[in-house]
């Protein structure tokens, strides 16, 4: 199950998305994100679904692994379909017994579901292209003003890039504690879900003394190492916009217009009435 | 002028009950005196809770002394405006590899230190550079350090402090957790460092092989320092080593043990070249 989620992978290959700003990326989804909620007719979908394609071919992840990563809310994108299309009130289109199906109900069941699909799929496809470093690198330069009503940005960067750095550390400490617990005759396997989750606890506890004693020993190694906070601090890789990142920016301000527009002018001249 | 002085050192760990009362007081350092030269590569040895690791630690101005003064590079501890100089010139490389390591790439962990002290981004490559390639760790910088052995994970942590252009190094049990082959990289490594760059280094561990060839030797006992000289005077004591709880390297053993049983050898042989020459030595002379 864990296997499944692709979200939030990176994808190591060489393409043009690949090399652009970090601080574009973020700001790219966010724009997106935005742009598929501004309108509702079919126009807007031809637009946007175009600009996706063209995306996932520039970003050279086969279409295979970035579809994997809705494995996961299929169950949710079931759900929501099938309550917009039989609870949607209006003029009904077909009836079967208590349920029916309206005209509303087809229209938003199936924007919904695509509006969905297109959520993960844009979000996804920044972190296939991102590397954890350089996300954690953009979000600290993005959130940078916030520092002003003293969010602490340096250090919340430093936390995720330090939570990055230990997770395959701490997960196979997991596999080394369990199969010890299990030399012990510890038992993670057998039995209902309570009697699992009490067989978890022999797992946690020295899990947690040890990363507890990983996190002293590294504020120490940090400290030694003259680490005093943001203030002061210089960057070995700082983010510089380079003009391919102009470029992109041009392109997707190009593309926010464009959709605006077609939001704009589907309200006064709705192609496909029957949706 | 002296790299690191401490004078008449005390360290306290105060353990305190619920209510903050004082419940017992453990002295780890006791009265400890210390010179070193620039330069110098010196080796502090002594066995499981000798105070060893907590002397490291005043050097680095981790802990700060409960009575007497700890010098660097002039500069003593106790003042909070010397600290950060004090951390730039005097680095610290620790016992466990995974545990020191910040970043996930190599290169942007050997950048962290000068991150730190505020370098300007294109003297930090330069530095990251020239630190990984005296270490021998150039061709893993893009990698991950999860992949790396722990002997070249400690390399890189010293390239990390080595950044930070410091005159002395100190290293707390930095091969205990090493496999031989990686204790003899990192051992390497150091004396590297110590002749090529001027290193002055500090090394404690409790593996007497990693102590030969040191130009003195520290050994503590119960926060205090009980022997110094060079290694040869230090294993030509063996009997005192012992009490000590402490190990003389196998050759020295060896050596002491023959001439218990009778045979004319000199003491404090250090490596096996050294006693062979003197048993051939001996079989001609019969």
């Amino acid at each position: 199950m864990i296997r499944d989620i692709t979200i939030g992978q990176y994808y190591p290959v060489d393409s043009v998305l690949h090399r652009l700003d970090p601080r574009l990326k973020l700001n790219g989804t966010l724009l997106f994100i935005i742009s598929i909620f501004l309108f509702d007719y079919f126009y807007g979908y031809i637009a946007v679904t175009m600009f996706l394609v063209s995306i996932i071919m520039l970003s050279r992840v086969p279409l295979k692994f970035i579809l994997r990563g809705l494995k996961p809310i299929i169950i949710i994108l079931l759900f929501t379909t099938t309550f917009n299309l039989f609870l949607t009130q209006g003029d009904i289109l077909v009836k079967l017994g208590f349920l029916k199906i309206t005209k509303q109900g087809l229209h938003s069941a199936l924007f919904m579901g695509l509006r969905l699909t297109y959520l993960i799929l844009g979000s996804s496809l920044m972190t296939f292209t991102t590397t954890p470093n350089q996300l954690t690198d953009g979000l600290e330069r993005l959130m940078w003003p916030l520092r002003r009503i003293k969010v602490p940005v340096h250090e919340i960067a430093m936390m995720m890039s330090i939570a990055l750095r230990f997770i395959p550390i701490l997960l196979e400490e997991t596999d080394k504690i369990m199969k010890a617990q299990m030399a012990r005759g510890a038992d993670f396997e057998s039995g209902g879900i309570l009697k699992r989750a009490k067989g978890l606890v022999p797992l946690l506890v020295p899990l947690f003394v040890s990363a507890f004693r990983r996190a002293n020993d590294l504020a120490m190694a940090m400290e030694a190492r003259c680490y005093r906070g943001g203030e002061g601090r210089t960057k070995m890789k700082p983010l510089r916009y380079a003009g391919r990142d102009m470029i992109a920016y041009f392109i997707l301000l190009l593309y926010f217009a464009g959709i605006i527009f077609i939001s704009i002018y589907e309200k006064y001249f709705p192609y496909f009435d029957f949706i | 002028m002296e790299m690191i002085k401490v004078e008449d050192l005390a360290f306290e760990y105060i353990r305190r009950n619920e209510e903050g009362d004082v419940e017992s007081i453990n002295r780890a350092i006791d009265g400890v005196n210390l010179n070193v030269k620039k330069g110098d590569f010196i080796a502090i040895i002594g066995a499981n809770g000798s105070g060893k690791s907590t002397l490291a630690k005043h050097i680095n101005a981790i802990l700060y002394p409960s009575e007497g003064t700890v010098w660097v590079n002039g500069l003593s501890t106790s003042k909070e405006e010397n600290l950060w100089e004090i951390r730039r010139s005097a680095g610290m490389v620790f016992q466990n590899p995974d545990n020191q390591i910040i970043a996930s790439v190599v290169e942007e962990d050997v950048g962290f230190g000068p991150e730190n002290l505020g370098i300007p981004t294109d003297e930090i490559w330069e530095r990251v550079e020239k630190s990984l390639e005296a270490v021998g760790m150039l061709e893993y910088r893009e990698q991950s350090p999860n992949k790396l052995s722990g002997g070249q994970k400690q390399r890189v942590a010293i390239a990390g402090i080595m950044a930070m252009k410091p005159e002395c190094i100190v290293l707390d049990e930095p091969t205990a957790m090493l496999d031989p082959e990686g204790r003899k990289e990192v051992v390497s490594t150091v004396h590297w460092l110590n002749k090529h760059e001027n290193i002055t280094v500090l090394l404690i561990t409790h593996h007497m092989d990693e102590v030969i060839n040191a130009d003195k030797v520290f050994v503590m006992e119960k926060g205090k320092i009980v022997m110094q000289g060079t290694p040869r005077e230090i294993f030509s004591r063996v009997d005192d080593i012992k009490r000590y709880r402490l190990d003389v390297p196998q050759v020295t053993e060896l050596a002491y043990e023959l001439k218990k049983a009778g045979l004319d050898i000199p003491e404090g042989i250090l490596s096996t070249d050294e006693l062979i020459r003197v048993l051939e030595k001996l079989r001609i002379s019969q």
